[in-house]
């Protein structure tokens, strides 16, 4: 699989790092909800098929970005919605 | 005993080069162009090996890849490799070739005997009767069966030989150099695009090098001449496509050319793949089809007209297809009288003619009721209509073609059973997928050659090249005539050994049997007889084996499926795809700045993570059990230096920096004054201890963070993350310095001494530089960077400054504190004297524990937010029965304690899981005693108990006691002095 990174170009996997799931909003920092956080960290989709992520160029330029790849075939779906 | 003969003249083969090989000892001859399995056919070696299970004998079956008897160890020591098929490897000099499976010899082997108990040994056999009831017989009796059983052996010597891995990039990558791929490749490589033409034989032009028509050989020697020509094009012989990858990714490997010592393996990026991967021909299956001198029809046509090897004097074939009328030709113009065995009703009238007109008989209706002879074929029963014995040298055999579906079916596209040819075909093409010839059932040279040129143009379109080029000349050849085939097998039920699988000795009875017993799908078919799972992964085999199933469950073959089809196409060594990457190079080595000086220097050193650490010296004692209490003591007394730049440093500035860290860190960080240092640990979202370290604020917008050096990379990240993802506003940039910057540690009652004698213009008293005070000086033009921080419990500094000049401040370091006796000190004494002052390192902080389990709970800011805050409340984090960090003491001092240790109350039985671990163990200089730090259900509240440590791994108990982790200095007073 080679992924696009927005600064260098299309690049092996190998030279990045996963993220995780990008479309999972965040709580606000300092927010005190529990709920809140556990929701955002312990449950989320794990769609087979287009997902938006998170990934670094870590032995690169090292910028994280989101792109949105087909977990069954690997394809690179272009960028996040 | 042999089968065949070498021809006058014609061939492919170089007579005018004779080339000597080593066949099991002795030395026989080839010419160029020969393969090992055709120059033992030519030396009259026609049995060349006995078959798995049984021993029988065997020779070959085919001409190619397919081969499932022919296979070889060749070469010696640490170059051997097992079961290479003969009909792929070039006759070389120096090729050293021993034949598998045989003592003494494939001629005489002791082991045949398992060939008169052979009804004993169907299918399941060793697992019914070797488990089941009697449960521990199969591992005694396994190594005899293994010995038995079985292949070639690999050498258990280094292998010797070399290997590349390349990365390669193409626009079109075609599979294949037969008359489809030609075609492909001459149309792409017209366009000016990159091509790859990967080939696995050592000649181009697949099945046209096994004719004789002279205009096509002058259109293959065209198209070769061009395509060797254009510099955009790559043609890569010897080269198989061993698997497709996600990404449209190849993986090619070229073996080496005969002589030369490098294979290369290329992970390929394609923009289109065609498929011309053509054909393999299929056996059929009868009673005694094993016999030395039974091979597919096919093959005797190559070895005739390629290898220039004819039959003795006759030759039966058998067949329910058309294409092996062109080897009854082929063999009755070689002066071979011919016999046809026609499975069919009536072939084509025009067979009919040409046989006639050669003297050739056919016999319609009718097949093999047996072969005579058990080490070279000599008689032939034909069985059927018509019931004759036929003498003959060579039983040529056709069950149909069967498209070379494997690489086409590696993105998991299932193939497709077409009863047009009796086979299976490539399922829908995913995108950028495209095939041409043979492999798509289409097996006319016209319809290769003007199916490749289409292939070809779909695929330019599909890349959006607008450009036109120029069409491909076909051959001057008759038009393809209608391949006929029809599915009858003629597989008598009653046969004995009529072999589906060749390689894994599975006969048509062992597949019948499989049904009986209830296994019906052909995954479990293949498991159960292991038929398809050898080296040769059943490209003969298969095909048939589910033919019976279909037929046995009364399904279509479609229904019944195939297996799957996984890379790699062909066995492949692991060397490979390792390349370069063994040894010292399997992976990167990562050493400090100083490394030069402690290897000069009497370091032993030892591995953490990639880092190359230092120890222990020998100036302390020849080995790390005595060295490291030396070193301690150094410290605890003196003064010593040790190396830690391997810790994580992280440069933190901007606006921003004190706020990112006032989140990060579960302690403030806000109003850490300039010139300060503070001890930070930082949580995951989920609440757990992620990493601790200290962190000094250098100038108003700049902060300098280390990290445990476990956790640099990955804390690295975790900065850039918050940083890019989510909080993008904040004005703060963070740097690793980890490489850019080296550290050295200055320990012990004596390091302010020292350190005063080494920069003589700076004021190291409390006032000057207190406990976690920092400051950066200029020495010799560098900048120095002093910071009053202590991992061993003792006064003590860390010195950082830019990495090149870190070999020089040490030994600047070194000389300043030699009157106080300076000595350095390495990893094992830094991580006992830790243990001592009950510091956690690496071993505690595994991302499983809280704060509160780490005794560290009253760190956590109250009022300001920090990451993890909210999820450390989760209630499971809170309980009171999870395990906190606890000091220990060995009571017994006759025995051992040791890492990893498992933790029992005192009235515990002695089983399980325990109350806890031992983390670290040390011996401590200051208690004279071992003492450790470990997890311990409900921690301190048990301080003074004693408990049990457990090892049952060396089946050892030992007395603990429980105790603070803190084992010197509680107060304080060391650090502050």
């Amino acid at each position: 699989m080679r992924i696009p990174c927005p600064h260098c170009g299309e690049r092996e996997v190998s030279e990045f790092r996963y993220g995780g799931d990008a479309s999972r909003v965040r709580p606000q920092h300092g927010t005190g909800d529990l709920v809140a956080w556990h929701d955002y960290y312990f449950t989320y989709d794990n769609p087979k098929g287009p997902h938006t992520e998170h990934w670094q160029h870590v032995l690169g330029c090292r910028q994280w970005f989101t792109l949105r790849r087909d977990t069954a075939t690997n394809e690179i779906l272009g960028d996040a919605p | 005993m042999t089968a065949f003969r070498r021809r006058g003249s014609g061939g492919r083969i170089d007579r005018t080069t004779t080339i000597p090989f080593t066949y099991d000892g002795s030395r026989l001859f080839g010419h160029g162009g020969d393969t090992l399995a055709s120059a033992l056919l030519a030396s009259g070696k026609t049995l060349v090996g006995r078959s798995f299970k049984y021993h029988r004998p065997r020779g070959f079956l085919s001409a190619g890849v397919e081969e499932p008897n022919g296979l070889f160890t060749l070469g010696e020591f640490g170059r051997t490799e097992p079961n290479m098929p003969g009909t792929l490897t070039e006759v070389h000099e120096g090729l050293i070739a021993k034949s598998q499976n045989a003592w003494p010899s494939p001629d005489f082997d002791v082991m045949a005997v398992n060939s008169l108990a052979s009804p004993l040994f169907g299918a399941g056999f060793y697992y019914k009767t070797f488990m089941g009831p009697f449960k521990r017989s199969w591992m005694f009796y396994e190594p005899f069966i293994r010995k038995a059983a079985g292949l070639g052996r690999a050498t258990e010597q280094t292998d010797t030989a070399r290997y590349d891995v390349i990365n390669g990039f193409c626009d079109v990558l075609v599979v294949g150099a037969g008359p489809a791929g030609l075609a492909t490749a001459l149309t792409a490589s017209r366009s000016g695009l990159r091509v790859v033409l990967a080939e696995l034989d050592f000649e181009l032009g697949g099945s046209l090098l096994s004719g004789t028509n002279e205009s096509l050989e002058r259109w293959r020697k065209s198209a070769i001449e061009e395509l060797s020509q254009q510099p955009n094009t790559r043609i890569l012989a010897r080269t198989v496509v061993q698997g497709l990858y996600d990404g449209n990714q190849a993986l090619l490997h070229t073996r080496a050319v005969p002589g030369s010592v490098a294979s290369r393996s290329e992970s390929l990026r394609f923009k289109t793949i065609i498929h011309c991967s053509g054909a393999i021909e299929r056996p059929l299956v009868f009673h005694n089809n094993d016999r030395p001198g039974v091979m597919l029809a096919g093959a005797v046509r190559t070895y005739l007209n390629r290898f220039a090897l004819a039959p003795l004097k006759q030759a039966v074939v058998v067949t329910n297809n058309d294409s092996a009328y062109a080897t009854a030709f082929d063999l009755a113009e070689a002066d071979v009288a011919v016999t046809i065995a026609e499975l069919r009703a009536a072939p084509s009238g025009d067979l009919l003619a040409r046989a006639a007109q050669l003297g050739i008989a056919i016999f319609p209706n009718t097949g093999i009721a047996d072969v005579v002879g058990t080490k070279q074929v000599q008689q032939v029963k034909l069985g059927g209509r018509h019931s004759v014995t036929i003498d003959c040298d060579v039983l040529a055999m056709s069950g149909g073609w069967s498209p070379n579906v494997h690489l086409t079916s590696h993105g998991g596209i299932k193939p497709r059973y077409d009863e047009k040819i009796a086979g299976f075909v490539p399922g829908e093409f995913a995108a950028a997928h495209f095939g041409a010839g043979s492999v798509l059932g289409e097996f006319g040279i016209l319809a290769a050659v003007r199916g490749g040129e289409a292939a070809a143009r779909a695929s330019l379109e599909f890349i959006g090249h607008k450009k036109s080029v120029k069409a491909v000349e076909p051959p001057p050849i008759r038009d393809d005539r209608a391949y006929g085939i029809s599915s009858v097998w003629g597989t008598a039920s009653d046969a004995k050994k009529a072999f589906v699988d060749f390689q894994n000795d599975v006969t048509a009875k062992d597949v019948r049997s499989t049904h009986q017993e209830g296994y019906l799908s052909v995954e479990h078919m293949k498991r159960y007889t292991t038929l398809g799972m050898g080296t040769d992964q059943g490209k003969t085999s298969n095909i048939n084996a589910l033919a019976m199933m279909a037929d046995l469950r009364g399904l279509s073959i479609q229904e019944t499926g195939t297996t799957t089809f996984r890379p790699p196409y062909l066995p492949l060594t692991i060397g490979a795809l390792a390349g370069r990457s063994v040894g010292h190079h399997f992976r990167p080595t990562r050493r400090s700045p100083m490394h030069d000086w402690h290897e000069s220097h009497g370091a032993t050193f030892i591995e953490a993570g990639l880092w190359m650490r230092a120890w222990y010296y020998d100036w302390a004692g020849p080995s790390p059990e005595t060295a490291y209490v030396k070193e301690m003591q150094l410290v605890r007394k003196g003064v010593g230096i040790a190396d830690v730049s391997t810790l994580g440093k992280i440069d933190v500035q901007g606006p921003g920096a004190a706020e990112f860290l006032n989140r990060v860190y579960v302690n403030g960080f806000a109003k850490l004054a300039v010139g300060k240092a503070r001890y930070g640990v930082m949580l995951n979202d989920d609440g757990v201890v992620l990493d601790d370290g200290t962190t000094s604020h250098i100038s108003e917008n700049q902060f300098y963070l280390t990290t445990t050096t476990a956790q640099a990379g990955e804390v690295m990240s975790w900065l850039e993350y918050l940083l890019q993802c989510h909080w993008p506003d904040m004005k703060v940039h963070v740097t690793s310095l980890t490489d850019e910057w080296g550290g050295m540690a200055v320990s012990g009652p004596k390091s302010r001494e020292t350190l005063q004698l080494a920069f003589p213009e700076t004021d190291f008293s409390n006032e000057g530089l207190p406990y976690m005070g920092v400051k950066d000086i200029t020495f010799d033009g560098a900048t120095v960077r002093i910071l009053r921080l202590s991992f061993s419990g003792e006064l003590a500094y860390e010195v950082h400054c830019p990495a090149n000049f870190a070999i020089a401040l040490w030994e600047h370091i070194l000389r300043a504190g030699e009157p106080l006796g300076i000595k350095p000190y390495g990893l094992e004494a830094l991580a006992s004297l830790r243990i001592e002052k009950g510091h956690v390192a690496g071993l505690e902080l595994d991302h499983r524990n809280t704060l509160d389990d780490l005794g560290l709970g009253k760190m956590a800011a109250k009022e300001k937010p920090f990451i993890g805050k909210e999820l450390r409340q989760r209630e499971n984090l809170q309980a009171p029965e999870r395990r906190s960090l606890v000091g220990l003491e060995l009571m017994e001092p006759d025995k051992k304690l040791r890492g990893g240790s498992i933790l029992f109350a005192a009235t515990d039985e002695i089983k399980g899981h325990g109350r806890g671990y031992v983390t670290s163990v040390t011996w401590s200089t200051e208690l004279q005693k071992f003492i450790a730090l470990g997890l311990y259900q409900g921690g301190l509240e048990h301080e003074g108990e004693e408990i049990i440590a457990a090892f049952p791994l060396k089946n050892e108990q030992a007395r603990l006691k429980l105790v603070s982790p803190h084992f010197i200095d509680k107060e304080g007073a060391r650090l502050h002095a």
